[in-house]
């Protein structure tokens, strides 16, 4: 038995050198579903801003890269440090540095071995998949069955207008046969006025059901509008100002899908988001020159700014008061809200606009609707055990108290 | 009686019936119409008016468009809206703190103690604090100039060292002019400066001087030194005049230890005593616990009686002299002889004759190597007085070429100031490097403005073998370039001061590191922590050579023990100090914290002298000036009648009296510098002949925060004992309210409307330990400047009208016997005991303020606060009438962007000042109250902070300004629902097991108690009662 142990340990390094001779480094990577959803998140802050899976964007598309490298060793060093990689004379780093157009990727040294092959992963995982495209057609087309459609709302509402119409046509026949009718009787002179009675538009008008009716909605209108407008004072709701740099959200959150605290660094650990400073708009725009919609001419401005060393004035789209404190990691970090739940689809957006009313009512309504989020955290462990570690809302634990926001 | 019915009328037309007459008959005032103006009706301006009204509220609904700006290259470690902090060092001529600078944004905006610091342990004062401001003073100079004309640094270096080269090829005397230099490498600099101008001096000297101390410990011990103390390990402490606590050589660094021998616990039931002798009543002496009153005359004699008892007991010979009717003198000195070894003497006598004894006493009682260490030289005041008396007439003399006054004033602060500004004009160079245009600077042919301390690298050597570094946190704001890298310019040297300081701390103290770590890393060390200790070479040892006679016959010619004149007494005040920051609002509206008067100079006279010159002060501070002759001179000062002077003396503070200084304290009292004159040798502040004071009838108001002078026999506002009640019971001095109910009477918590708040995660509380308050108001200021509370001005402060949200309560002892006789306890005894009490919102758990507010704009918070909610106050102030404790202050004015407060408070009204501003606290508006809010911005910052690590708020994250600013750690903050916080071990929290999370928590520390608590308010606010160390028959 001993000898048997032995004899193993003796071969255990020809084993592992000929496992990985003879496979592709491919092998390595697992495909456990946590460690590919954590190498997602890993991706997603951090490589998403250059590299997509399939297809290149700043740097390569990254499927298959676990077969192209030379090692998987090569692939860790050059995460950790391309520029060194480079300087060392490796080909294959300089043969993909010369493609890309001799951009330096940014250096990830804090990264360990477990995470980069935790995103090997998530990138091996994503490379399997079949073609997005193909299942999102799929989806529209599953989800027509669903729901009454709006056609048909349409018809039963103009097959009523007509049935009105063709009722008002009817009593207008009968109203006329039922006059006839009256005059083949003998009838008074006064009878005869009530039933030839003038019944026009200006007998209408005087009457003091009418009048009322109409003075009653003037002011019912009058005072709703005055209302909504006095509400709507200092409510910006929609505001989108025109920016000194024509800057799209749609393109660089929506169409390249680089994560919002990508650039916007303060959102997890700040009072405020941060609007970035041209040199992290650099960190991909040294490359890019040339802008999905308006060609050079906006990036160029990014340029300007960078170079001459001249801050960039742009228009403060979401304004809240100096009397209110908010804090964005707050609400981001810890109770992990998501950006669109107050900033709208901002990745839809052109250009920026002020989703939410931002009035206090607003927040108020949020604080008594959401749950905290208390997964994992050890600040609430007191609070949940006196919920009975049921969830409670904001409002439960003091989130309604005026010196929470105003101090 | 006539029956005849005449007729009488007015003119013809009445009497002719006339129409136009007729129409106006009855009419009073004949409204003739619009005569002079036709086109525009009163009733057309209404309509206007109302248009425009409408038009501006339509237009206001507008919101205005509002700029973002990024950096255009953000600074790696800087984050909007995320503070940095900087570890730096305070310098103010020599005074030295070693701090930690917040910045928003690469602004300072609130200074705090650095606890690494082996010199000030963590400990601030409120100059300290205060000096934030003075770095947004609109007064600096904002580049360089040439008489009245601004000039580049270029042309300037060029012109300086074409006349310096001149001067010193001729061989003409070139002179540097300072105050105390603290930095090691400022000194280097100097040498450079020297060696390329071989005729150049450096002349130091100080605004107080300590040179009459320098001189005895070379007369005792061969060098001229002055030795580190040590409080904390004192028994028995005796002062001859020595305000150690406020302003005497390192005040913060002594509070701290001082405090440390005052703190009383159920375990720690010792404490020091404190004997204290002078002729003010100072912030030391009110916190002593035998104090006597004795005239400046009298200091020597004073020093030479203990001399003797001391001598007597320890069988040394004695010497001529003393006084034996001074109160507590024999008795300090047994104690003193009891505790040998563990006392100390201190004097803060200028005179060389007086020092000498003080150290022969200290040496009797061996309290050198424990209490006082040589081995460890402070260079606080290196100043010297002969040297600068002789440059001055040097200068009077033409025998001067050039002049550099570096970072100093003397015009202003040297007592022959007159004499150097009028004979300046014969020197053919003259340079100002300081920071504004002050007295010195104006009249000096070149300003070369350095930056402010928090602009500028430097390093500081307070004590041998304690360093600290000064490093920059804010880009300098102006044309500025630091006083040390204008020396190397003009010496010839290249590069910059930083590098110059790293490479001195590299050559000096890297080596000695033992290679621990590379030179970066040593380097970013001691910038992050600093300060750096190392370890002190082994000093040889002294013995004492002073001549104890010689001293005694010296004494006893220039002291007597019967002047029956006035003496003029002259003191740096706690505020404005020496002068230096008289440009600082803050410290003038900073109450004294013993005649709590602001924004004024005044002299402090005894109730004895007041009654013989017919002059008082009513309640509303109302006086009169009085009329002083010192010498030649005649002065108007407003009388301050001061309980505790003693009679027959006259207390008058420097750092007034400023001509060049900005719009703060420009012409604001008079310049007492001016009074100091040269006896033996050194510097003397005291003048015990030829004073002259006479009541004139100008009348003159004083603005005090602080008109009730006792607490009227109000036990249980200030609950105090004595030690040796103490000892036997950890209670002595509580009082116990009781309630009563229909059948018993109870204790006033345990009746009550209300069920009573839960507070289920923190409750926040606070503990004021009144033995260990000193009374300094640091923690005033640093409130200020944390919460941006408003400065209002003197007339302000007459109208009761001070924005402070926390104040320090001054109570003076009755002499009264019966304490029914309400106004026998008004009056404020001869030499009254004081205690401090810091009065802030006491943010009560059945708050009266709370149930007051129509519109609900004070609340309570589920986690104890009473939380005040600005945007909802419609002003209504019934709050602040129904609050028991009086620490509501309502803004009766808008305070910002208002022309009317532009002098009082800068801070607000000029774009320089704001950049002070918390941006975490809202500046509040008119109409509004305000009050303290235990620092919520703290508090949510540092529960933000555990919620985003995933973990508990750690006890000491939270720390409010008050707190953090407190020397003597007299102010504990936390949460008592935490079982292990500071504060829950200190007040002893027992939970009521039922309700862990209520209100009602037992507290368990004998001496903890809340004021007014028969109310039954329940404040979360709890004092610690004041023990004083003295016999109980004095009690």
């Amino acid at each position: 038995m001993a000898h048997r142990i032995s004899g193993f340990i003796k071969y255990l390094p020809l084993v592992l050198l000929l496992s990985i001779s003879f496979n592709t480094l491919s092998q390595e990577i697992s495909s456990d579903e946590a460690v590919v959803a954590e190498g997602q998140t890993l991706f997603d802050a951090n490589c998403k801003s250059c590299h997509r899976v399939k297809s290149k964007l700043i740097g390569p598309a990254l499927a298959g890269v676990y077969d192209r490298a030379p090692s998987m060793d090569w692939i860790k060093a050059f995460i950790r440090n391309s520029s060194a990689v480079i300087a060392s004379g490796d080909d294959y780093a300089n043969k993909i540095y010369e493609e890309n157009g001799k951009t330096l990727m940014t250096s990830f040294t804090s990264f360990s071995d477990d995470q980069i092959m935790a995103i090997m992963a998530y990138v091996k995982a994503e490379a399997e998949k079949p073609d997005e495209v193909v299942a999102a057609a799929d989806g529209g087309a599953g989800g027509g069955g669903a729901g009454v459609p709006t056609g048909y709302l349409n018809a039963i509402l103009v097959g009523m207008v007509i049935i009105l119409v063709l009722l008002l046509v009817i009593l207008g026949l009968i109203i006329n046969a039922l006059k006839r009718y009256l005059d083949q009787k003998d009838l008074s002179e006064d009878d005869k006025e009530i039933v030839h009675s003038p019944f026009t538009i200006g007998s209408i008008m005087q009457s003091p059901g009418f009048v009322f009716l109409v003075v009653f909605l003037v002011a019912s209108i009058a005072f709703k509008t005055a209302i909504d407008g006095l509400f709507a004072i200092g409510v910006q709701q929609g505001y989108a100002p025109k920016q000194p740099i024509a800057f799209s959200h749609e393109v660089h959150a929506g169409q390249y899908e680089i994560e919002c605290i990508y650039c916007h660094t303060g959102a997890m650990k700040a009072k405020s988001a941060n609007i970035p400073s041209p040199n992290i708009c650099m960190n991909c725009h040294t490359q890019i020159r040339n802008g999905t919609i308006t060609g050079e001419s906006e990036i160029a401005k990014i340029v300007a700014a960078y170079e001459n060393n001249t801050p960039i004035e742009w228009v403060r789209v979401h304004n809240l008061p100096d009397l209110a404190y908010f804090n964005h990691s707050q609400h981001v970090n810890v109770a992990g809200v998501e950006c669109q739940t107050c900033h709208g689809p901002i990745e839809e957006m052109d250009v920026v606009r002020q989703y939410s009313l931002l009035t206090m009512g607003w927040c108020i309504d949020c604080h008594r609707k959401t749950d905290v989020n208390t997964k994992g955290n050890e600040y609430y462990d007191n609070l949940l055990e006196l919920h009975n570690n049921k969830a409670m809302k904001v409002e439960d634990i003091g989130g309604l108290e005026c010196a929470k926001c105003h101090y | 009686m006539s029956n005849t019915k005449k007729t009488y009328w007015k003119g013809l037309p009445q009497l002719k019936n006339d129409p136009a007459f007729v129409k106006h008959a009855d009419k009073e005032f004949v409204d003739l119409g619009v005569e002079d103006d036709p086109r525009h009706s009163r009733r057309d301006f209404l309509k206007m008016m109302g248009f425009s009204v409408a038009a501006a509220s339509l237009a206001a609904c507008e919101a205005p468009i509002r700029k973002a700006i990024p950096y255009a290259h953000k600074p790696v470690d800087v984050d909007p809206s995320i503070p940095n902090y900087y570890a730096s060092s305070y310098v103010n001529g020599g005074d030295y703190c070693s701090i930690v600078v917040k910045t928003r944004e690469g602004r300072p905006i609130k200074i705090e103690g650095n606890s690494l610091s082996k010199v000030t342990n963590g400990g601030t004062s409120a100059q300290v604090e205060a000096s934030v401001l003075s770095l947004y003073d609109n007064y600096r100079l904002r580049g360089p100039k040439k008489d009245a004309d601004s000039v580049a640094w270029e042309d300037l270096d060029k012109e300086v060292i074409a006349k310096l080269s001149e001067i010193s090829a001729a061989g003409g005397q070139i002179r540097i002019v300072s105050n105390t230099i603290l930095s090691p490498s400022t000194k280097a600099v100097i040498e450079q400066f020297k060696a390329k101008y071989p005729t150049t001096e450096h002349v130091q000297y100080d605004q107080v001087s300590y040179y009459g101390m320098l001189k005895a410990n070379e007369a005792s011990y061969g060098t001229a030194f002055i030795p580190s103390y040590d409080f904390s390990k004192a028994k028995t402490i005796v002062s001859v005049g020595a305000d150690f606590l406020g302003t005497w050589l390192s005040p913060i660094e002594f509070a701290k230890q001082y405090g440390s021998t005052r703190e009383v616990s159920e375990e720690k039931r010792e404490m020091s005593r404190h004997y204290q002798f002078e002729s003010n009543l100072s912030l030391t002496g009110a916190n002593a616990d035998y104090r006597s009153m004795i005239r400046p005359s009298q200091v020597g004699l004073v020093v030479a009686q203990l001399y003797n008892s001391i001598a007597e007991k320890a069988g040394s010979a004695t010497i001529s002299g003393g006084i034996d009717k001074v109160a507590h003198l024999s008795k300090a000195a047994d104690e003193l002889w009891a505790n040998r070894g563990n006392s100390l003497v201190v004097c803060g006598s200028n005179d060389r004759a007086v020092q000498v004894l003080v150290n022969g006493i200290n040496e009797m009682l061996g309290n050198y190597g424990s209490t006082i260490m040589p081995s460890k030289p402070v260079h606080f005041r290196q100043g010297n007085d002969e040297a600068m008396a002789s440059l001055i007439s040097d200068i009077e003399g033409k025998r001067i070429g050039a002049t550099i006054f570096y970072s100093c004033n003397p015009v202003y602060d040297h007592p022959m100031g007159d004499k150097l500004g009028a004979a300046l004009k014969n020197v053919s160079l003259t340079i100002s490097t300081a920071y504004a245009e002050d007295e010195t600077a104006s009249m000096s042919t070149y300003k070369a403005p350095e930056h402010h301390y928090l602009e500028s690298w430097n390093d500081v050597e307070p004590k041998a073998s304690s360093y600290s570094l000064s490093q920059p946190a804010i880009t300098p704001i102006f044309k500025t370039r630091q006083a040390q890298e204008s020396l190397m310019k003009w010496s010839g040297l290249e590069g910059d001061y930083f590098s110059f300081v790293k490479d001195n701390w590299n050559k000096w103290f890297y080596e000695s590191q033992g290679g621990a770590m590379d030179p970066q890393s040593f380097w970013d060390k001691c910038l992050y922590d600093g300060v750096l200790e190392i370890g002190s070479a082994d000093t040889p040892a002294y013995t004492f050579a002073g001549d104890v006679n010689a001293a005694a016959a010296a004494i006893s010619s220039t002291y007597k023990a019967n002047n029956t004149g006035y003496e003029l007494v002259i003191f740096e005040s706690y505020g404005v100090g020496n002068g230096s920051q008289a440009n600082n609002p803050l410290l003038h509206e900073l109450p004294d914290p013993i005649t709590k008067a602001v924004w004024d100079h005044y002299v402090t006279i005894s109730q004895k002298d007041a009654a013989a010159l017919g002059v008082d002060n009513d309640a509303e501070g109302r006086t009169q000036l009085l009329s002083i002759a010192v010498g030649g001179k005649t002065i108007k000062l407003p009388a301050l009648v001061q309980p505790g002077q003693m009679p027959g003396t006259i207390g008058m503070a420097l750092g007034y009296g400023r001509t060049k200084v900005g719009i703060v304290a420009e012409n604001l009292g008079v310049n007492a510098y001016g009074f100091v004159s040269m006896v033996n040798g050194s510097l003397n502040y005291n003048v015990t002949a030829g004073v002259t004071p006479t009541v004139t009838d100008e009348a003159f108001q004083l603005a005090q925060t602080q008109i009730h002078q006792t607490y009227m026999g109000r036990g249980n506002v200030i609950q105090e004992s004595v030690l040796s009640e103490f000892k036997k019971d950890a209670g002595a001095g509580r009082e116990y309210p009781k309630i009563t109910k229909w059948e018993e009477k109870v204790a006033p918590g345990e009746v009550s409307l209300w069920k009573g708040h839960e507070y289920n995660n923190h409750h926040w509380a606070m503990s004021i330990d009144l033995n260990s308050c000193t009374g300094c108001g640091a923690c005033i200021v640093a409130c200020n400047v944390e919460n941006n509370v408003a400065l209002v001005g003197k007339q302000e402060v007459i109208n009761r009208r001070e924005m402070h949200w926390l104040r320090i309560d001054r109570y003076y002892s009755s002499d009264a016997e019966d304490i029914s006789d309400y106004e026998q306890l008004e009056h404020a005894s001869e030499n009254p005991e004081v205690v401090f009490q810091p009065m802030l919102c006491q943010h009560c758990n059945n708050a009266p303020c709370e149930t007051v507010c129509p519109v609900a704009a004070t609340t309570h918070s589920t986690e104890g606060l009473n939380q005040m909610t600005y945007n909802r106050c419609i002003g209504t102030r019934y709050c602040a009438n129904n609050c028991p404790y009086k620490v509501r202050r309502f803004n009766w004015f808008k305070y910002h962007d208002n022309q009317q407060f532009y002098q009082a408070n800068p801070a607000m009204n000029t774009d320089l000042g704001r950049m002070v501003l918390n941006p975490d606290v809202t500046v509040r508006s008119r109409g509004v109250m305000e009050k303290c809010s235990f620092c919520v911005q703290r508090i949510q910052s540092g529960k933000l902070t555990a919620k985003r690590e995933r973990r508990k708020v750690k006890d000491g994250e939270v720390v409010t300004a008050c707190q953090a600013s407190c020397t003597t750690g007299a102010i504990v903050f936390g949460d008592i629902n935490d079982a292990d916080s500071k504060i829950s071990k200190l007040l002893q929290i027992e939970r009521n097991p039922s309700r862990p999370n209520s209100v009602d928590k037992k507290i368990g520390n004998p001496r903890a108690y809340t004021v007014l608590e028969e109310i039954g308010v329940k404040p979360n606010i709890f004092y610690l009662t004041k023990i004083k160390n003295k016999e109980k028959s004095n009690a």
